[in-house]
Parts: structure tokens; sequence; C-alpha cells
């Protein structure tokens, strides 16, 4: 069972920059175990983002992102009591959803 | 039996309710899995169909000069150009150079910042795929002491 992101929203007129903390091992593929065997990949693919249920941003990620994802993007055109929604998906089809709500300035 | 009445209503049943299916919250974005595979730049650029990019000062990266540990090195990137339709973060040097891509919508302004990994000293670039179908990217060298990817 995954762990819930952080999700911390600052409003600045009516735009809203989010700050996200996943929780994910982001294991890259690329390391070895103590047998010199390779750690399988296993990381986050598809992230979508909502604003009040209606989709406004997705992106793909590879394995060269960093373990627990910290990353930032701006929405426009929001206001409080706007609801915030993160969801993510990794390659073992593993997923999870996280929602906040916009506080006042 | 059916007479051709009741066939199309049933239709129509049938696509209301897919018309549903499809609104569902987590939108099945493919993951491109050819282009993060690919190794170089000039390869995971041409499986997502993107034209030769074009170095533009409308493009941003910012980054660090030096990176201690390559496990975790924060980026910005972003552009002023309207109609955007993608942003990518790539690694030159990485084992997979592609490392994220963002699909924008008019709600999202066209920056973001990112943590990612580095194997080693490397290029970065930021690449901004346009709607009109051009691509412009910005540049930036980033020396790593320590290597992230076999961590």
């Amino acid at each position: 069972m995954s762990e819930p992101s952080r999700i911390r929203v600052v409003p600045a007129g009516t735009n809203a920059t989010v700050r996200v903390l996943m929780n994910h091992e982001m294991e890259s593929g690329q390391r070895k175990d103590d047998n010199g065997k390779l750690i399988p990949a296993w990381h986050i693919q598809e992230v979508t983002v909502l604003l009040n249920g209606k989709q406004v941003l997705t992106a793909e990620w590879g394995t060269a992102v960093s373990k627990n994802p910290f990353w930032q993007f701006t929405l426009k055109g929001t206001k409080a009591g706007d609801k915030v929604a993160i969801q993510w998906k990794d390659n073992r089809g593993d997923t999870r959803a996280d929602e906040v709500m916009i506080g006042s300035i | 039996m059916f007479n051709r009445r009741q066939t199309l209503q049933h239709s129509w049943a049938v696509a209301a309710l897919l018309g549903t299916a499809g609104m569902l919250p987590l939108k099945a974005s493919a993951y491109d899995k050819t282009a993060f595979e690919a190794k170089s730049i000039a390869a995971a650029l041409k499986a997502l169909g993107a034209a030769a990019p074009v170095l533009s000062s409308d493009v941003t990266l910012t980054g660090p000069e030096i990176a201690d540990s390559g496990a975790s090195v924060m980026f910005a990137f972003g552009t002023s150009l309207p109609n955007v339709k993608r942003l990518l973060l790539l690694v030159d040097k990485n084992p997979s150079a592609l490392v994220a891509s963002f699909q924008l919508s008019p709600a999202v302004e066209s920056q973001f910042s990112l943590r990612i990994k580095m194997a080693q000293s490397s290029d970065v670039y930021a690449v901004a795929l346009m709607q009109d179908g051009k691509t412009f990217f910005a540049k930036r060298e980033v020396k790593v002491t320590l290597g992230g990817c076999g961590e």
C-alpha cells in the first residue's frame, strides 16, 4: 500500500503554485543487489492532475525521476475552495490519488 | 430476434456506457515506452514525433552547475512561448535520455520544477514541443561529483 503524496498549494492572486512530494522508491533498474543481480525498475509512469475534477495536466515519467519525487507547477485561474487532485500510476500498476483544497490567501 | 429499431437503441445504450467509462478520473494516457527507453536525445525526440529542435532563448532551464550527488538534482524549466503542447526534460548521458514529459493545458503555466537522477556529468535539455509542430530547446551543462543511477 502506497503512502500519501504531500501536496502544498500556495495561492497567489488567481494562480496557485502546487508543490508535491510523492512517496515512491523510483527504482532505476540500473542498480544491482548484493548478489550482483539487477534490481528491476519500479517507478511512477503516469501522473494526472485534476482541478475540481477536470483533468488539467498529465505527465509521463521515466526511471530518472528521483526517489520520493518532488515537483512543482502552477495552476491558473484558481480560487479558494478549489480542489486539486493528484494521481499517479507506477509500472506495477499500483495507483495513488490524493486531494487538497485551496485555502484563502 | 431484434428488429432494426431495437438494435439501434442498444447501440446508443452501449455508446452512452462507453462515454461514461471514458469519464473515469485516471484516464489512460499511454506511457510511451519507446521514447522512455531511447538511449539518445535524438532517438527519444524521434519516438515522440518531434521536429528537429532549435535552440531558443524563450526556453529556460535552471539548475546547479555542480551537483554533489546525482541522486537528486533539482531543475526548473519552462517557456514564455504560447501554445506549448509538451515540455520535456532530458539528460544526454543517462542510460535513458528522457526523464519526464509534461502535457500542458490552458489551466497550467508552462513552468515546472523537478528533482531528477543523473548518472554522470552531462548536458541537460529542456525541450518545448509546440502546437504548430515546432520544437525548441535550452541546454545546460551540469557536473556531477557522485553519480545517481547506480546508487
